[in-house]
């Protein structure tokens, strides 16, 4: 595999070729804030958290880092103003409905985000999809998935498999963000409320 | 049917098909196009077959069932050829004397022909009609001559023309620089340069290519590809087959949304009868290209336009969105290069091969070429289908073609771009239609909606409308749509119902510039538009609303209060009578007060009042005047005394 020289924050970095640009810049020690990644699990692109500012042609842009693969001479920026603006308004509406994870709370320190901006929907689930690509990527059960769209949409485990699987299992619990309690109460639903 | 082996066959077949019709022969043109269907299309057309029978008429006449065009509002739309007479709003009735009069007597229907609604004055033909002279009508002109059903029609039009000439006198690269050469841009909104998108997939190395019709129309109001598909199938077609051929694909897609029965239906027909021609599948024309198409029905997402989640959902899985920082034109459906185009830039592409690239260009402004197809819809007297040249200015679309608005009420604004486009006010009705100039005010092309406004309409109860459209339709994998869009609608619907604070609107630019900066996809990243546009130019109705608890264009409920003039008010009992909510009080000969506590503000009174003593009016901002004491409210008339 080819090399491939990038900056990040000044730095320069050396990338394999298919690497993501969050892989790079985790590689070379540099952090940049993340929800729906696990390195387990194929990119997803979904919290956007990861923004970062590529410099590149002459033109700046936005692009999710977990997603975005490293190209030749790519000029990366981690932390701007715009970056940390749009981080904080993110975490605070996640907030919104995780107002307790310890996770978030670390991270509203960071970007200073109010954890009280927007009106309180507990819905615990964040959407980073964790628990149902763990279960379908790694342990190719499907037992969790999402059903319905937009505002309505929320995780669901699919009682039959869940009544064989998911008992001595429960990996899923611990990659919950914002509270592993919640995965439990919709698994418990599940099986008794088929 | 024999295949058609080769192009000089396609050629001897056209002219016999040419040879059974006598261009002297009296046809008369149906639509059968969704709009004029429901507007009783289906029993004129069993109609006319009924009376041609009855009047022994059935070998003199053809009866042609179409597709649209465009003229919608006026359905069912009946054209009578050779003399190319217009008939509009055309009832079974009148369908005894269609017959005798003009198919047997040549004469005109009087009544059934365009009658200017200002002047009065009459045009027969439909070239003659304002809604139709002043479009430019490259791909929809065809609708009203062809059955879609049968491919002999089409191929009577010169149809497949096109895909002879590229599998016989063209390479790939000629047809990639033809269509670069046109500077077609993408007509589903985005505007990206077609024959990039097609080179950059030719390109590609990987074997296995795919080309895709995008027909997943969602944005409210708009049909325009609706109408292509049902009326002109085979022309999606051969564009499709010969992007197939320019990029080297051997597969092909038509993603159509399952709630257009009558386009799936007849593109169902269209690839059959081309396959059965030798147009489809192997060795098509004796050319040695091979190419098959299948149709996939989309389960009803809007997000499903987007072209990532299209090919997620032709993957069979859940129709979200993925990142495209490589292009699906390289990178597309199963990973394969993916050339993916709306209905309509496909339907294009043969003209631009058969007239030429020259021919195209003639047509539009600097950066944005050829004609494009809105649907005009909303406030405005000619509902339908129109297409223009690019570069027309938004008045002539909106007063020139559609005719105005209708009774006598002020233009506010036009809404381009779908769910996510922007509203353009009237100081801006001079703009040029075009992707650039679009974008730069703030809204966009889009796949070719145009909703037209009033002063009727509250600009942020529009800002509402559609935000709640996209509340529904965000798929929710990504946090700044989803969540945007819930913040956003919250704020907009407290807004109207006089909930609003100070800095909301600030609160809406700030949600707006991270769901349109952070978002996976366009439908977030656009999402935003409709309400920084309202921002932008109505900034005054927001302020109204929120410091005044005043909705200026008097629409939303939670602010306006119905109120009896005293002075005006006859005591007529008519709308104490229409009342649903039973909340006017009042009896003959006693003033009439509406008890605002029960009053549900379903403007009923208001419709009902005799125009005579228009008593009743809407008010919003001001306190509703208490009402009139009880020894007032007699009303005591002058005859009666006497």
């Amino acid at each position: 595999m080819s090399e491939i020289l990038i900056q990040i924050d000044g730095k320069e970095v050396k990338a394999k070729e298919g690497m993501t640009l969050l892989e790079a810049a985790q590689s070379a020690g540099t952090k940049i804030p993340t929800l729906c990644y696990h390195e387990k699990l194929a990119p997803y692109g979904g919290c956007r958290l990861c923004l970062v500012e590529l410099e590149s042609r002459g033109w700046t842009r936005l692009v999710a880092s977990c997603v975005y693969p490293v190209e030749k001479n790519l000029v990366v920026r981690t932390r701007s103003e715009k970056i940390d603006r749009i981080r904080k308004m993110l975490l605070e509406q996640l907030l919104a409905h995780a107002p307790d994870s310890l996770e978030l709370q670390e991270m509203a320190k960071e970007y200073g985000a109010d954890r009280n901006r927007f009106e309180k929907e507990t819905s615990f689930c964040i959407h980073c999809g964790l628990c149902v690509r763990y279960c379908a990527e790694v342990k190719k059960k499907n037992a969790v998935g999402f059903v319905n769209r937009g505002i309505r949409k929320e995780i669901s485990f699919i009682p039959d498999i869940a009544a064989r699987e998911c008992w001595d299992c429960k990996e899923c619990f611990p990659l919950c963000p914002t509270e592993a309690l919640q995965a439990a109460f919709v698994l418990v639903k599940a099986l008794t409320f088929p | 049917m024999a295949r058609l082996e080769s192009p000089e066959e396609l050629g001897k077949f056209r002219k016999k098909i040419l040879s059974k019709r006598d261009p002297n022969t009296p046809c008369i043109s149906i639509c059968a196009g969704t709009g004029c269907i429901a507007s009783g299309a289906g029993e004129v057309i069993a109609a006319f077959k009924a009376e041609i029978e009855k009047q022994g008429l059935k070998a003199d006449v053809n009866t042609k069932e179409t597709g649209c065009p465009g003229f919608c509002e006026r359905g069912p739309v009946v054209v009578i050829y050779p003399e190319e007479i217009c008939y509009l709003q055309v009832k079974p009735q009148d369908v005894p004397e269609i017959v005798s009069t003009t198919i047997k007597e040549k004469k005109i229907v009087e009544r059934l022909v365009y009658a200017d609604p200002s002047t009065g004055d009459k045009a027969i033909h439909e070239s003659e009609i304002p809604f139709y002279k002043n479009q430019k009508r490259n791909l929809l002109g065809s609708n009203i001559k062809i059955d879609p059903k049968d491919i002999d029609d089409y191929l009577a039009q010169d149809g497949y023309s096109a895909l002879a000439k590229v599998l016989f006198k063209m390479s790939s690269k000629d047809v990639l620089d033809e269509v670069k050469k046109s500077n077609l841009r993408g007509r589903g909104g985005g505007g990206f340069p077609t024959g990039r998108k097609w080179e950059e997939s030719c390109n590609a190395p990987d074997e296995i290519k795919y080309v895709i019709v995008n027909a997943d129309e969602g944005d409210p109001g708009a049909f325009m590809d609706r109408a292509l598909l049902e009326g002109n199938p085979h022309s999606i077609l051969e564009g499709l087959i010969i992007g197939a051929y320019a990029v080297g694909a051997h597969e092909g897609f038509i993603y159509v949304r399952q709630e257009y029965p009558l386009a799936v239906e007849n593109v169902g027909i269209a690839i059959r009868q081309a396959e059965e021609y030798g147009l489809l599948g192997k060795n098509i024309l004796g050319s040695a290209f091979d190419f098959n198409v299948m149709v996939h029905q989309g389960a009803g997402a809007f997000v499903c336009g987007e072209s990532s989640a299209l090919m997620t959902a032709l993957e069979g899985k859940a129709g979200e969105p993925r990142p495209k920082y490589i292009h699906t034109a390289v990178k597309g459906v199963w990973d394969r290069p993916s050339v993916l185009n709306n209905v309509e830039t496909w339907a294009n592409v043969p003209l631009i091969i058969n007239k030429g690239a020259d021919w195209f260009t003639q047509f539009g402004n600097e950066r944005s070429k050829g004609t494009k197809i809105f649907s005009l819809v909303g406030k405005i007297n000619n509902t339908g289908l129109v297409e223009v040249p690019m570069g027309i200015i938004l008045r002539d679309i909106i007063f020139k073609i559609g005719g105005g608005i209708p009774g006598g009420k002020k233009f506010k604004a036009v809404q381009t771009g779908g769910p996510s486009g922007g509203c353009i006010p009237e100081e801006m009705l001079n703009l040029e239609v075009g992707y650039d100039e679009l974008t730069k005010a703030g809204s966009m092309m889009g796949s070719g909606g145009m909703i037209v406004m009033d002063e009727d309409n509250c600009m942020v109860d529009v800002a509402r409308y559609f935000l709640d459209f996209l509340t529904d339709e965000s798929c929710g994998k990504c946090l700044p749509c989803r969540e945007g869009i819930r913040q956003m609608l919250k704020v907009l619907t407290n807004i109207t119902k006089g909930k609003g604070k100070e800095g909301d609107i600030e609160l809406l630019e700030e949600l707006s510039e991270v769901a349109g900066e952070a978002s996976l996809c366009a439908l977030g990243k656009s999402a935003p538009n409709p309400v920084l546009s309202t921002i932008r130019y109505f900034r005054d109705e927001y302020e109204a609303h929120i410091k005044e608890k005043r909705c200026p264009a008097l629409s939303c409920k939670d602010l306006i209060a119905y109120y009896i003039d005293p002075a005006k008010c006859e005591a007529c009992m008519i709308c104490l009578k229409k009342c649903p909510a039973e909340a006017i009080d009042g009896g003959k000969g006693k003033i009439h007060i509406i008890d605002q506590e029960k009053c549900t503000k379903c403007g009923t009174c208001i419709e009902v009042c005799p125009p005579r003593f228009r008593s009743v009016r809407k008010m919003s901002g001001e306190p509703v005047p208490p009402p009139i004491p009880e020894e007032a409210r007699k009303i005591v008339r002058e005859s009666k005394q006497r």
